[in-house]
């Protein structure tokens, strides 16, 4: 380890930078597709109010699915920094509370309602319902003054029972068709969203965003331990809702909307940790942004790639994050000599 | 104007940890803390400092509750050092220290000139200016006790609560410490440090206050609280006492059991 800590970049700069690079891939993903759009003439059009093919296209096909990745990266990138920031441990991710899970049992069980098939929200809306039922149980469990440990087991519980339960509803699959489908959404896709979903997720999303981004100055000092911290005038308990609550929201509206998508909240932080000085608080928005710019990435890279059926996002997300890993725990190596 | 505890009683897990203690921490005034291992020593400090509810008892900040006072202004008004070296590894020491700006900043607001003339304060005050930006981790763990000590000064509290500040120190700077806490109660602030060492107590602190199973034994002058009676009792030692130019002093010699067995 070098003796001199990373200062970090500015903030400004940084998140200015970071921010350009999501309007970048943005118009990128709007303009890559299976059929090509003219993309100008596409936005003209809609902005005219003429409803012609391609501002169909534009407006039916490719603008739900690049907002949504920047949607559900930011959500993933920033509660996972949260979730790492709280529970002082670098392999924490969005999962780690079970809300995830039980976003996706939520969805799976609209599945079996059969009204998915006629209506496309209720999927989203099964998962919303999941992630909320099961943040109640999870601020039932911790009661008030939780400590992190009971937290994490907690976390645990939650996602067993919904794994299980999600294993579950595959096992009892009415036909083979059926399983498969519930694993295919499982796997997490921004193909064949629309501008409902995006409407359904963003205000959840931003009410979200808004309580993680509260929890910035506290995490902090909460680097300096639980007694520190408080000693500075933050109230832990608070804190804790707060976060979780932030992480439930955005993270269940992610899952309800896209499926899992693992590994960006895992992965995102940790690339961005240095570039912040590893200040937990400066880190929550970089890796909203940095998230973004992974999941549009890989949204990028799954239609690029010449391999049909489309490769899922969940498998492309985690394929990219794991090597990332590898090259940390390679450091980490290096620098325990 | 002080703080004052008055009889606080404090439980935890249905045992006794503290029972009926009165404490006072007074402005300019360095009051040290001692007793045995478990005899509430760091409980004591944490209700002081509103981190640890008091089951009875109560006590004052200057004419006001904790509640009264709220968090951010009690936040301000005392500056508490941790027990052990709990601190983020990869921040750099000037970030570190800087953390002790946050009750006077409002929240994301960036560090402004009073905080960053603080924080150079406190890392001269406690010779870590040299290694301001390296990183934690790479600290030898009495340089990080030093940082830590700095990032409570650089708070600028009326009152600082230290728990075992020494703790790891080698005797070079556990002297410039104490030396340095003097000074700060000299200039007017009120300081509480949790002790192991009774020489030094002894030495640096203006009053001692004694603790034993939860309860205040003595509490006084140093002469009057380490007498050797009550080093027997309560810590079961028998201790030399001297004077140099003028200054007394004290060494713990030997346990009582081996006085038995040796005599």
């Amino acid at each position: 380890m070098t003796p001199n800590a990373s200062p970090g970049m500015r903030p400004a700069p940084l998140l200015g930078l970071l921010a350009l690079a999501v309007l970048a891939l943005t118009i990128v993903s709007m303009a890559v597709g299976y059929a090509p759009l003219p993309l100008g003439e596409a936005v003209t059009d809609l902005l005219a109010g003429q409803k012609s093919l391609p501002a169909l296209v534009f407006y039916e096909l490719r603008l739900p699915r690049a907002l949504l990745g920047v949607l559900v990266g930011f959500s993933l990138g920033m509660a996972g920094a949260a979730m790492q920031g709280l529970l002082r441990n670098p392999l924490a991710e969005p999962g780690v509370i079970g809300i995830s899970s039980a976003a996706a049992f939520g969805a799976v069980l609209a599945f079996y309602s059969g009204l998915s098939a006629s209506l496309a929200l209720v999927l989203p809306l099964g998962g919303i319902a999941g992630a909320l039922v099961a943040t109640v149980i999870l601020f039932i469990l911790l009661g008030r003054g939780a400590s992190t440990t009971t937290l994490i087991l907690a976390g645990v519980a939650l996602n067993s029972f919904a794994g299980a339960a999600t294993a579950l509803a595959l096992n009892l699959a009415p036909n083979p068709y059926a399983a498969l489908e519930i694993v295919f959404w499982l796997m997490g896709s921004l193909a064949d969203r629309s501008m409902n979903h995006v409407a359904l997720a963003l205000p959840l999303m931003l009410l979200g965003w808004a309580l993680l981004a509260s929890t910035a100055p506290a995490l902090d000092a909460l680097g300096l331990g639980e007694d520190t911290a408080a000693s500075l005038g933050f109230d832990l308990g608070w804190l804790r809702a707060r976060l979780i609550g932030g992480a439930a929201l955005a993270v269940g509206s992610a899952v309800a909307v896209t499926g899992a998508i693992g590994f960006v909240g895992l992965v995102v932080p940790h690339l961005l940790r240095p570039l912040v000085g590893h200040r937990p608080g400066r880190l929550l928005i970089a890796s909203g942004f940095g998230g973004a710019i992974l999941v549009l990435a890989a949204d990028i890279g799954v239609r690029l790639v010449p391999v049909r059926p489309e490769l899922k996002l969940g498998v492309v997300t985690a394929l990219i994050g794991a090597p990332f890993l590898f090259a940390l725990v390679q450091r980490l190596r290096r620098e325990a000599v | 104007m002080a703080i004052t505890a008055s009889g606080v009683t404090v439980s935890l897990g249905g045992r006794p940890i503290l029972q009926e203690v009165d404490a006072q921490v007074r402005p300019s005034e360095l009051l040290g803390l001692i007793g045995p291992n478990g005899a509430g020593k760091t409980t004591l400090l944490r209700v002081l400092t509103a981190l640890q509810p008091a089951d009875g008892g109560s006590v004052d900040y200057e004419g006001a509750t904790a509640r009264e006072l709220g968090r951010t202004t009690l936040a301000r008004r005392i500056a508490f050092l941790a027990q052990g070296g709990e601190a983020p590894v990869a921040l750099s020491v000037e970030a570190l220290v800087g953390l002790g700006r946050l009750p006077h900043r409002r929240p994301f607001a960036e560090a402004g000139d009073a905080d960053r003339q603080a924080v150079a304060r406190a890392l001269a005050l406690c010779d870590v200016s040299g290694f301001a930006c390296r990183a934690v981790g790479t600290l030898s763990g009495g340089e990080r006790r030093r940082v830590l000590l700095a990032r409570a000064l650089a708070v600028e509290a009326p009152y600082l609560l230290a728990d075992e500040p020494l703790a790891g120190l080698d005797p070079q700077h556990q002297l410039d410490t104490l030396q340095l806490l003097r000074r700060i109660s000299r200039e007017g602030t009120g300081v509480v440090v949790v002790l192991h060492d009774l020489s030094l107590a002894a030495r640096f602190c203006d009053r001692l206050l004694l603790l034993d199973h939860g309860r205040g034994i003595a509490e006084g002058p140093p002469a009057a609280v380490l007498d050797d009676a009550r080093l027997a009792q309560v810590f079961g030692i028998h201790a030399l006492r001297g004077a140099h130019a003028g200054e007394p002093f004290l060494l713990p010699w030997r346990t009582l059991e081996n006085e038995k067995t040796t005599s």
